[in-house]
C-alpha cells in the first residue's frame, strides 16, 4: 500500500513546511507509542500479579471459606468449559449454515439483509444479549443456568462465525465447484464434501475467533449463568465461569480473593491472546496460500 | 465464472436421481432457513425487550428518561443519571481515542515502517482481544489508584484553575470516577476505530497521493490534502462504531466508574452507566413492580442506539468505500468487517 513516500531530501521545502511535516510525523509516532502502552502495562501487571496466585489448589479445589487459606476456583474452569462448549455446539452449525447460504446461494435482497443484520448483531452490546436471554430463558425456566449462558454466547458468536466463515468459503476456487458439478455430483454434496472441507482450516480459524470472544465475555454470562461457588455440571443449574469469578472477587473486600482474581486473569488473558494470535497466524498463512 | 452460471449448471442437469434433486432443494432451503434465523433473532430480541420494557415506559412516559431519581424500593425510576454517565464516559472515550486512532492508522498506512509494521498492527488488534473483565481488574487496582494519587490532583491543580474548562476537573478525587471509566473505554475502542480507519485510508487511490506529491507537497500536506478529505466519511463511520462499542461496554466500566448517581459538571466524581445498572441490579429485579421492566427498557434503549449507530456507520463506511473505488463494484471494499488483509 505504501507505494509513495515523499522524498524531501531533494525537494526545496521551506523550513516552516519542513518543520510542520516533521512535527506531524513525530505526532504519528507518538500515537503509535501511546497505543502500545496499555497493552504492555496491562499484560505486564496481570502476569506479575497473577502468576503468584497459581498453584495446584488453584486449579483443583473449590473456594475456601473467607479467611481460610488455600482453595481454588476449579468450578470456574469447569463452568466456563460447559458454557463455552454449549455455545460452540449451538453457534458452529448455525454460523456455518449461514455462511454457506451467503457464499453459495445468497444473492440479492435476502443475502444483503442477512449480511446487514449480521453486521448489526456484531455491534450489539453484549449486556443487551444477556438481558434478552435473561428474560427469554432464565425468567421462563425459573433458574439461572449454563444452558442460558451458552445461548447468550450463541447470540454473540453466531454472527462472528457466519461472517468470518463466509469470507473463507468465498476463497474456495470456483473451478472446484464446477468440476464436481460436471461429474454429476448434486450441489448440496459438492458443498458439504468439497467446498466446506476445502475451507476447513479457515472455518476453524473463524471458530477460534468466536471462542476467543466467548471465553472473555462477562456481562452476558453474569445475567444468565449467575455464578456458583461449587462445581456444577448440570446444564440447568447456576454455573460459575472464569470471567464471572474474576469480576466478583475483584470487587470483594478480601485481599486473598483479589490475588485469586489476578490469577484467573492470567489464565483468561493468556488463553484469549493465544487463541487470537493462533487464529491470526493461521488465517494469514491461508490467505498467502490462496493468492 | 459467476454464481448465476453455477446455478444454471446445477439446475439444467441431465438425468440425475430424483433423490439428489430433493436433497438439493432441502439443503438450499435449510441454509436459507438458518440465515433467515439470524434476522429473526434480531427481531425477537427487539420484540422481547420491547414487550417487557413497555410497562415502565407506559407508566412513566418521558419521565423515565428525564427523572433524576432511581430507587427500586420506592418504585421511582428516572434513568437520567445512567444516561448522563453513559454519554459522558463515551464522549471522553471518543475524544481521547479518535485522534490517536486516526494517527495510528496514518502511521501504519502512510509512513514506511519496515519490519515494525506488522507487529504494530497485530499488537493494536490484540488490545481488542483483551477481555473486558481484565481491563476492569487492571483499572480497579492499578489505574484508579494512580489516577487518585497523581493524575487527578494534577489535573485539578492545573486545568482545574482555568475558567469554564476547569469545571470539568474540580472536586476531590477518590476512587473510581467518570474520567477513569472514559480512559479505559478509550483504550478498549481504539482497535476497532483504528482498523476501520485503516481500511478506508488503504483504499484512497494512490493517484491522489501522487498528484499531491508531484506538486511538491510534504507528507503532512499530502495527508491533509489527499488522504483525510477523502477518508472523512469513513472516519466518521469508524467513530460511530466506536461510540456504539463504548455505550454498551459493561464490566470494565462497572468496575471503575464508581457507581454514583450524582449529576454534575466534574469528571472527577463517581458516575453510573446504563449497562452497569443492568448488571448490578438484575438479581433483585422481580416481576412485581416496575424494576425488571425498567432494566429491560434501559436495555432496549441501549439496543436502539447501538442499532442506529451500527447501521449509520456501515452505510457511511460503505458509501465512502464505494466512492473511493470509483462507484464500481465495491462489494469487497464495502465490507468493513472483513478481516484486514495486511500486506
Amino acid at each position: 500500500m505504501i507505494a509513495v513516500e515523499p522524498s524531501l531530501q531533494r525537494a526545496r521545502v521551506s523550513p516552516v513546511r519542513r518543520w510542520k511535516n516533521r512535527a506531524f510525523t513525530a505526532a504519528l509516532w507518538a500515537a503509535g507509542f501511546l497505543a502500545l502502552l496499555p497493552l504492555v502495562f496491562i499484560a505486564g501487571y496481570v502476569l506479575a500479579k497473577g502468576v503468584r496466585a497459581l498453584n495446584l489448589d488453584f486449579f483443583t479445589k473449590e473456594p475456601a471459606a473467607p479467611g481460610q487459606p488455600g482453595g481454588g476456583i476449579v468450578q470456574s474452569f469447569i463452568g466456563t468449559g460447559i458454557i463455552v462448549g454449549l455455545a460452540v455446539l449451538f453457534s458452529v452449525p448455525l454460523g456455518i449454515m449461514t455462511a454457506v447460504y451467503l457464499s453459495e446461494y445468497g444473492r440479492g435482497r435476502v443475502a444483503r439483509s442477512v449480511r446487514f443484520v449480521a453486521e448489526i448483531l456484531l455491534s450489539t452490546p453484549s449486556i443487551v444479549a444477556g438481558a434478552f436471554i435473561w428474560v427469554l430463558v432464565v425468567v421462563t425456566l425459573g433458574s439461572f443456568s449454563a444452558l442460558a449462558g451458552g445461548i447468550a454466547l450463541t447470540v454473540l458468536m453466531w454472527p462472528i462465525i457466519a461472517r468470518a466463515a463466509e469470507e473463507v468459503l468465498r476463497l474456495v476456487p470456483q473451478e472446484l465447484r464446477e468440476g464436481a458439478l460436471a461429474l454429476g455430483v448434486p450441489r448440496w454434496r459438492v458443498i458439504l464434501r468439497i467446498v466446506v472441507p476445502t475451507a476447513g482450516a479457515g472455518i476453524f480459524t473463524a471458530i477460534m475467533l468466536a471462542v476467543a470472544r466467548g471465553l472473555g465475555e462477562t456481562a452476558p454470562i453474569l445475567l444468565t449463568a449467575l455464578g456458583n461457588d461449587f462445581i456444577n455440571v448440570h446444564p440447568t443449574q447456576p454455573t460459575d465461569a472464569l470471567p464471572l469469578r474474576i469480576f466478583n472477587y475483584a470487587q470483594s473486600p478480601i485481599d486473598q480473593w483479589h490475588t485469586i482474581a489476578w490469577g484467573g486473569a492470567v489464565i483468561l488473558l493468556v488463553g484469549v491472546l493465544l487463541l487470537s494470535i493462533t487464529a491470526r497466524v493461521l488465517s494469514n498463512r491461508q490467505l498467502r496460500r490462496t493468492r | 465464472m459467476s454464481q448465476t452460471v453455477l446455478d444454471d449448471i446445477s439446475r439444467s442437469r441431465a438425468p440425475v436421481r430424483k433423490r439428489s434433486r430433493f436433497g438439493d432443494v432441502l439443503f438450499r432451503r435449510s441454509s436459507l432457513g438458518v440465515a433467515a434465523g439470524l434476522i429473526a433473532l434480531l427481531g425477537l430480541m427487539v420484540w422481547v425487550l420491547a414487550q417487557n420494557g413497555d410497562h415502565v415506559l407506559a407508566h412513566f412516559g418521558i419521565h423515565f428518561f428525564t427523572g433524576r431519581s432511581w430507587n427500586p424500593v420506592t418504585e421511582t425510576y428516572g434513568a437520567l443519571p445512567f444516561i448522563f454517565g453513559t454519554l459522558v464516559t463515551s464522549a471522553i472515550a471518543i475524544v481521547l481515542a479518535v485522534p490517536v486512532s486516526v494517527a495510528l492508522a496514518l502511521l501504519i498506512n502512510e509512513v514506511r515502517l519496515g519490519w515494525l509494521r506488522n507487529p504494530l498492527t497485530v499488537l493494536v488488534d490484540l488490545l481488542a482481544a483483551i477481555p473486558s473483565v481484565v481491563y476492569g481488574l487492571w483499572g480497579l487496582f492499578i489505574m484508579v489508584p494512580w489516577f487518585d494519587h497523581t493524575v487527578e490532583p494534577f489535573l485539578a491543580e492545573t486545568v482545574g484553575r482555568i475558567p469554564l474548562l476547569g469545571a470539568l476537573f474540580r472536586g476531590n478525587p477518590n476512587g473510581g470516577d467518570l474520567l477513569s471509566a472514559g480512559v479505559i473505554l478509550a483504550v478498549m475502542i481504539l482497535p476497532i476505530v483504528t482498523a476501520i480507519t485503516r481500511e478506508i485510508i488503504a483504499i484512497v487511490p494512490n493517484e491522489l497521493r501522487e498528484a499531491a506529491l508531484a506538486l511538491g507537497a510534504t507528507r503532512y500536506e499530502m495527508i491533509r490534502m489527499s488522504v483525510l478529505p477523502y477518508a472523512r466519511g469513513g472516519i466518521v463511520g469508524a467513530t460511530m462504531l466506536g461510540l456504539g462499542r463504548a455505550l454498551g461496554e459493561t464490566i470494565a466500566v462497572a468496575m471503575v466508574v464508581g457507581n454514583g448517581l450524582g449529576l454534575g459538571a466534574s469528571l472527577l466524581r463517581p458516575g453510573y452507566t446504563i449497562p452497569a445498572v443492568i448488571a448490578n441490579e438484575f438479581r433483585e429485579a422481580s416481576s412485581i413492580g416496575f424494576h425488571r421492566s425498567a432494566l429491560l427498557a434501559l436495555a432496549l434503549t441501549l439496543m436502539a442506539i447501538a442499532l442506529v449507530l451500527a447501521a449509520m456507520s456501515r452505510l457511511l463506511v460503505g458509501r465512502t468505500a464505494k466512492l473511493l473505488a470509483g462507484g464500481g463494484t465495491a462489494e469487497g471494499a464495502a465490507a468493513p468487517s472483513a478481516p484486514a488483509v495486511s500486506g
